[in-house]
């Protein structure tokens, strides 16, 4: 697999590869880069931030609780697309829970005042 | 007229934690702010990756943004006025707004701090050539309408820029079902974040081309398609080589400028390359008593950076509404190799420690940043990579400093 290290600003082209279940990092720099290569190859890992629809108009910022399997994003964010609120949240609170069986919780990122229209 | 000692304009990031700095010593405060909250642009940042460096965690745009309205809405010592938009500000500091709840606003105040924030280039501004169809965004609208608002902008997207909003912005539109068909970028080289590249574009295999710009639109009522073409290391385009891409959206992530329009013409001394105002290290400017913070003073790319600097200027503005400020003489800041601009661009003779902030110019790898003053070195700092997107900054001891100090690269 090959992938743009993250760590900082230097941008190495990493190249991972894995032989008798040994996962071996080339074109890092720095420990670090070796540490993400990795993790990108064996569990890769991203934050799913998006928006919840309100009924009677207008959307909620959401978060998942933490990273969760990058392969899931997708559902995840098809899960977001289905949620309706109909009540008022604070930030902080649980706007799906285990969202797309991730075992995370989609979380609301600010509060919502709901009004009925 | 009401008096206050700090009045602050603008109530986003930089408003903000300036109305803290300026509180802790104990001014009354004022905020003028021009949309219905307070919290600026963070509103419609929903995408996470705020605080890491002053709050020591991962934030969305909206609660960064919380942290600070809590705490400047529960103090009873400032007075928020919300959809104020700013008409004037003299250089005795009188400030006039209106306010649909009050009317005319006219406040006198001590000291003023100006965090206006900044503004995006538009198709206008670059020179967009073609027909005006409806379909043109630059991406901080665009984001504005899906994260507020409420509405997705367009099915089928090219975006032109890969700064971090048109990144953050191409993958937001994927996210919510729209096609991302190219992100194109005039230079070789993004100034966007490494993360945002990988994150918001790989991730979702959406193409990146450097060296490559929009060289016409078309469609009459929405935009129907536009063409493309890869640029000459003097930027021109090769028009052989001109490409036909149909998208109904071209979002526009080109730079942002600093939104100085309310003092522009005052005596107020301007730097031609922030298109901020020139300031000395508490962030005031050549105007004694008028101070600048955040993207209002130098575009950013981290919003920790701007809580910083407006926290200084806050807390200075303060300070200098009692009367508690010296006016020592000053030195120069100035830039040598590869340094595109230094701020503050002028620092007091004294005691203590004072950052110099800074950008290259172009990306280098493997330099050493130095500081010196009359050719003497106070400091200096070896670096892997240093790139145009990512501001930097040098630490100096102010008791070593002679005269003018330069901010340089050097092998």
């Amino acid at each position: 697999m090959d992938t743009t290290c993250i760590m900082c600003p230097m941008g190495c082209a990493l190249t991972i590869t894995e032989e008798n279940g040994v996962v071996t990092v080339t074109g890092n720099t720095c420990p670090r880069g070796a540490k993400y290569g990795v993790s990108e190859y064996t569990d890769p890992k991203r934050m799913v931030t998006t928006l919840v629809k309100v009924r009677g108009g207008g959307v909620l910022s959401v978060k998942t609780s933490a990273p969760i399997r990058k392969t899931l994003v997708p559902a995840a964010l098809k899960a977001a697309a289905g949620v309706l609120l109909d009540h008022s949240v604070h930030a902080g609170d649980v706007v799906l829970a285990d969202v797309a069986g991730s075992g995370e919780d989609l979380i609301a990122t600010a509060d919502l005042v709901y009004t009925e229209k | 007229m009401k008096h206050f000692d700090v009045v602050i304009i603008g109530g986003g990031p930089a408003g903000m934690a300036a109305a803290i700095g300026a509180r802790e010593q104990g001014a009354s405060v004022a905020i003028l702010e021009r949309d219905v909250r307070l919290g600026g642009i963070l509103n419609q940042c929903i995408h996470n990756g705020f605080g890491l460096h002053y709050f020591g965690e991962e934030l969305t745009g909206p609660e960064y943004a919380e942290r600070f309205r809590k705490k400047v809405l529960s103090d009873s010592g400032i007075k928020v006025y919300l959809e104020a938009m700013v008409l004037s500000l003299t250089e005795d500091r009188v400030v006039t707004a209106v306010s649909p709840t009050e009317g005319l606003i006219e406040l006198s105040a001590g000291s003023v701090v100006l965090a206006m924030g900044c503004r995006e280039r538009s198709a206008g501004a670059i020179g967009l050539i073609g027909t005006r169809p409806a379909g043109i965004y630059t991406a901080g609208m665009a984001q504005r309408l899906s994260n507020v608002d409420g509405f997705l902008v367009g099915k089928e997207v090219v975006i032109l820029g890969s700064g971090d909003i048109g990144l953050i912005m191409a993958r937001r539109m994927t996210s919510e079902g729209a096609k991302v068909k190219l992100v194109m970028e005039l230079m070789p080289f993004s100034s966007g974040l490494k993360r945002n590249i990988v994150q918001c574009l790989q991730d979702y295999d959406i193409p990146l081309r450097y060296s490559t710009t929009v060289t016409r639109v078309t469609g009459k009522e929405r935009l129907t398609g536009v063409y493309v073409a890869p640029v000459d290391d003097k930027l021109q385009p090769i028009l052989e080589k001109e490409e036909y891409i149909s998208c109904d959206t071209l979002l526009l992530s080109v730079g942002l400028i600093p939104e100085n329009d309310l003092i522009a013409g005052s005596a107020i001394e301007m730097s031609r390359i922030t298109s901020g105002a020139v300031v000395d290290e508490y962030r005031q400017t050549s105007v004694p008593g008028i101070f600048s913070a955040g993207n209002v003073l130098h575009v950013h790319d981290l919003v920790d950076n701007v809580s910083e600097e407006a926290y200084v200027a806050g807390t200075a503005a303060a300070k200098y509404a009692r009367g508690a400020i010296e006016d020592t003489p000053c030195m120069q800041v100035t830039t040598g190799t590869g340094v595109r601009y230094a701020l503050p661009q002028r620092i007091h003779k004294g005691e203590g420690t004072v950052r110099l902030y800074f950008r290259v110019d172009k990306v280098y790898r493997g330099m050493t940043v130095t500081a010196r003053s009359e050719g003497v070195l106070l400091k200096k700092k070896k670096t892997m990579v240093l790139a145009p997107g990512e501001m930097q900054y040098i630490e100096i001891d102010k008791s070593l400093v002679m005269g003018d100090v330069c901010v340089a690269l050097e092998e």
